[in-house]
């Protein structure tokens, strides 16, 4: 600009002068998913108080146990959701998955190689991609609305479970090495480390449960992965200070730092004294890992969140929004196969109603962690929390006895309230 | 008692963090039609929100007075009440309904619910003709244009026994021949007797119909012009704070071989496959020349540059692209902006932005590929481009967290135009790049086309602002009914020559 051109000034309304620069919308992001934490631990605490076993190691592997593949699928039902489509088919595709698991390992003939556990649940994974490749073909190229398709697909999948288990027969026992992958914990590679010996009785045996002792195992990849949670946070902050940005208050990083981290070995502790870490735990930590890094580190996740929000905008920047929903439906049935493989497993058998609603579970977790339904907007930690609050509630209200239609109805005013939470506060920032 | 109808004392409204309005006083007139004008961000439609309720009494500082009387409105019911009416940018019409159903929509002729339908289209006749619309009452809103669709807004508020009538931008997205017809219509009610605020960039319109005008800035009253203090000048002045001498930058263009050609370009309607939109065009653009594409609404440009870019419009598409002389690929939006395409849309909202998203995703959501690796972003090297672009476009923003749903139309556009910067384009197309956006900010986008054609980039303008088209391209080419009608060196172009060669070609369309 020459000299003598003017410069008006225009839209000054949002730059306030004097007010912090850099920070504030990104902890202000971040407030909800604390207010979401704090909300997950005062329940846990209530409950803690009310039943007085919440907290104990049994329990808190019994709850992984049994929440897990809701939290496995709620991964894939975030991109399903945040890309601004539903999935209402999941509980059954994953009915029908464990049901073909079964099949394939006790009724059919397979024999060897192709019955062989692993081998089987890489075909199930494999075809529950096929699957939702196939839901999400005429979602993503013939503009079929995704409640529609996958509607279709929830009657569809349901019936096939049913139909391929002979009606209203179960299928089992499935083989040991399979239902590890829900019931198994890590194996002890490192011994155990006797804390508090335990009491011996009178005649001389040691009373079951008494003293504590840890698996060394499970303490030790605890301790690396705070250590590495919390050394990534400070090498993360250097680069930042070293590129001239402002990383958020020192004060506040040590604090959220050592929260985390206290927390986190809290429960590889309880973990630790019991059986050490449920195998479960490991296959939904590693997921949850990896979708972490796919929806904020690589651009895949970025075009998701893109499409999700302005769906022409992102046409019109280059980005291929069929193939992407296609990918968005593979993964989620994938995911929803993983699940069923998961559900199947704990239960021992293939039944006809495994998976069945857990579809409303699976998106009320994602609702919970603050997804939009308009699209655009979800955070996978968040769904994660999402999906154990209402696992925390399910096994809470179960162990104090409160009846199933009343867990229903508790459940559905959290999730209710957790969305007009959101709404409001949206409308009052 | 004042022949004021409405007086506006004092009005402060603070949102978290901002001061959008304070102390701002308005007097208007009974039976004139009263302007105001402002820069986007000013504080015009937050003023217009806190009056009609939009913004609940008690929400804002100050007093208004309606008719003597001193009002709460509580709600847009509660000033709709009074009889002021008020019609947003954004038109609030259900398009799959019909006119006569949208005008009485919450306020039908009914008995128990039971909808009189004989009732509601005899009286949405009466309204369609005062305001000179004919059109069946029963045609769908989604079949009518905008301009028409602009008056059944104006036809509804007639509905509900209108005395104050506000409206917001009425003609930013109207023709030339809708615009005036609407003024028109303002100037017919206020023989009638009812009151017109009208919001407007336009400073012609202004001119032709307000008796007064109020200008805004930065949320205060700066000035109350009677009718003959108007003029373009005056307005301007007071609107940015000091005199605009030149509206465009200076530019020395360096004007090299042909970069870009389309030879022999033609598409169909996307619904009416028999329907030819876009007629055998042949352009060509060289190297750092701004070439201008002009012609009135519907004359097929935005149709032109969407179906160029990655045949994002219209189907049966043929004909040629050619880079450096060499026929390229541009079959898919990928494909184009890898050989070295952008295209700024017209509409930043539906077609530019993520309103969700942060600026720095906006920035980068054309190019990730230039801040990551195997998939993977670099954070870090994102920001950087982020601000960069910010700072070199002049996002006025805290930061590039910001969400670009939260920007002022000006900040917006720079956004839209620093995403396809950072795709580091050979030929830019930019369609309406200052629509809706206030005076400075662009000059701003002036400033910044003329940067970009000095770096030797081949940019194409489209726009409906003749005067804006004539201050910033070398040459023009005149489009109308999907044909180019004439092509001329900006330095012997004007706007009757502009115009007669549209009417000329809408004479050979016919023969």
């Amino acid at each position: 600009m020459t000299d003598t051109a003017p410069t008006p000034q225009t839209g000054v309304a949002q730059d306030v002068a004097g007010g912090p620069r850099v920070p504030v919308s990104t902890f202000a992001s971040n407030l909800r998913e604390y207010g979401l934490v704090l909300a997950l631990i005062a329940i846990m605490v209530f409950f803690q108080f009310t039943t007085g076993t919440l907290f104990k190691p049994v329990n808190l592997s019994n709850l992984v146990q049994q929440n897990s593949f809701i939290i496995v699928m709620a991964l894939g039902m975030l991109l399903v959701i945040v890309s601004g489509h539903i999935d209402l088919s999941v509980g059954s595709v994953a009915g029908f998955i464990g049901a073909l698991a079964a099949m394939m390992m006790v009724i059919w003939p397979l024999g060897g190689f192709l019955g062989n556990p692993l081998v089987v649940s890489i075909i199930c994974l494999l075809i529950g991609g096929a699957i939702g490749a196939a839901q999400g073909y005429w979602i993503a190229y013939h503009r079929i609305p995704s409640f529609i398709v996958t509607l279709a697909g929830m009657l569809v999948f349901r019936g096939l479970c049913q139909g391929l288990l002979g009606g209203g027969s179960s299928v089992g026992p499935l083989p040991d090495s399979f239902k590890a992958l829900s019931s198994g914990f890590l194996p002890e590679v490192l011994g155990t480390w006797t804390l508090i010996p335990p009491t011996v009785n009178a005649a001389g045996k040691t009373i079951f449960g008494s003293g504590v002792t840890l698996n060394l195992t499970t303490v030790v990849i605890g301790i690396i992965a705070v250590l590495a949670f919390a050394i990534s946070g400070v090498s993360a902050r250097r680069t930042r200070e070293k590129h001239g940005y402002e990383a958020e208050p020192f004060a506040l990083f040590v604090v959220k730092t050592v929260v985390i981290a206290a927390l986190a070995l809290f429960f590889v502790y309880q973990f630790a004294v019991y059986r050490g870490f449920p195998i479960v735990l490991v296959v939904m930590g590693i997921l949850v890992g990896i979708f972490v890094f796919i929806t904020r580190h690589t651009t895949i996740g970025r075009r998701v969140y893109a499409m999700g929000g302005n769906i022409k905008a992102a046409q019109l920047s280059g980005i291929k929004t069929e193939r992407l929903t296609l990918f968005v439906f593979i993964n989620m049935g994938v995911l929803s196969a993983l699940g069923g493989l998961i559900i199947a497993a704990r239960l021992g058998q293939a039944v006809p109603a495994a998976g069945l609603g857990s579809e409303l579970d699976v998106i009320a977790a994602v609702f919970i962690g603050g997804a939009s339904a308009m699209g655009g907007v979800g955070q996978v930690m968040s769904t994660v929390v999402g999906g154990f609050i209402m696992g925390v509630m399910n096994n809470g209200m179960s162990i104090m006895g409160v009846n199933v239609d009343w867990q229903q109805v508790v459940k559905g005013l959290v999730l209710l309230g957790a969305v007009i939470f959101d709404v409001y506060n949206k409308n009052k920032g | 008692m004042s022949s004021y109808i409405l007086e506006m004392h004092d009005i402060t409204k603070t949102f978290p963090g901002v001061k959008a309005l304070s102390n701002v006083n308005l007097k208007v007139e009974e039976g004139e039609i009263h302007a105001i004008c402002g820069e986007n961000g000013a504080g015009k439609s937050t003023l217009m929100k806190v009056l009609s309720g939009v913004y609940p009494s008690g929400d804002y500082e100050g007093k208004i007075v309606y008719r003597g009387e001193e009002c709460h409105f509580k709600g847009i019911h509660d000033s709709e009440e009074k009889g002021i009416v008020i019609i947003h940018q954004e038109l609030a019409l259900v398009p799959m309904l019909s006119i006569a159903e949208n005008i009485f929509l919450g306020n039908e002729h009914a008995r128990w619910g039971v909808i009189n339908w004989h009732a509601n289209e005899a009286r949405t006749r009466q309204l369609l003709a005062k305001v000179g619309l004919g059109e069946d009452p029963k045609t769908l809103i989604t079949n009518i244009g905008t301009g028409k669709q602009q008056l059944v807004e104006i036809a509804k508020a007639l509905s509900k026994d209108v005395e104050l009538l506000i409206l917001d931008e009425p003609t930013a997205s109207l023709s030339e021949k809708d615009s005036q017809a609407l003024l028109d219509l303002l100037l017919e009610f206020k023989r009638q007797g009812i009151t017109s605020i009208i919001i407007s960039h336009k400073l012609n319109e202004i001119n032709r119909v307000a008796d007064h005008v109020t200008v805004i800035r930065d949320g205060r009253t700066i000035e109350t012009l009677d009718r003959s203090q108007i003029s373009e000048d005056r307005i301007i002045t007071s609107m940015v704070g000091r005199s605009l001498e030149d509206r465009y930058p200076p530019r020395d263009p360096q004007i090299g071989e042909p970069i870009f050609e389309v030879k022999n370009w033609s598409v169909y309607h996307p619904l009416h496959a028999e329907r030819q939109v876009i007629k055998n065009i042949d352009i060509t653009v060289r190297k750092g020349e701004v070439v201008g594409i002009a012609g009135l609404m519907g004359a097929g440009r935005t149709e032109f540059a969407m179906s160029l870019f990655g045949r994002s419009y219209g189907r049966k598409i043929s004909g040629e692209v050619f880079l450096h002389g060499k026929a390229i690929d541009v079959s898919t939006v990928g494909k184009a902006v890898e050989r070295g395409l952008a295209y700024v849309t017209e509409d930043r909202k539906v077609f530019g932005l993520n309103l969700i998203d942060t600026i720095k995703n906006n920035i980068t959501i054309a190019n990730l590929k230039g801040v990551s690796n195997v998939g993977v972003i670099d954070d870090l090297k994102e920001l950087d481009v982020a601000n960069d672009y910010r700072r070199k476009t002049n996002i006025r923003s805290p930061s590039v967290f910001q969400k670009t749903g939260n920007l002022s139309g000006g900040n917006q556009q720079k956004v839209v135009l620093s995403k396809w910067l950072f795709s580091s384009p050979e030929v830019l197309i930019l369609d309406e790049p200052t629509r809706g956006i206030d005076v400075g900010a662009k000059y701003e986008i002036y400033t910044i086309i003329a940067r970009l054609a000095a770096e030797g980039r081949a940019i194409i303008v489209i726009s409906s602002e003749m005067p804006e088209l004539l201050g910033i391209s070398d040459r023009i080419y005149v489009m109308n009914e999907g044909r180019i009608v004439g092509e001329m060196a900006a330095s012997d172009a004007s706007q009757e020559k502009i115009m007669r060669a549209i009417v000329r070609g809408e004479g050979k369309a016919a023969s």
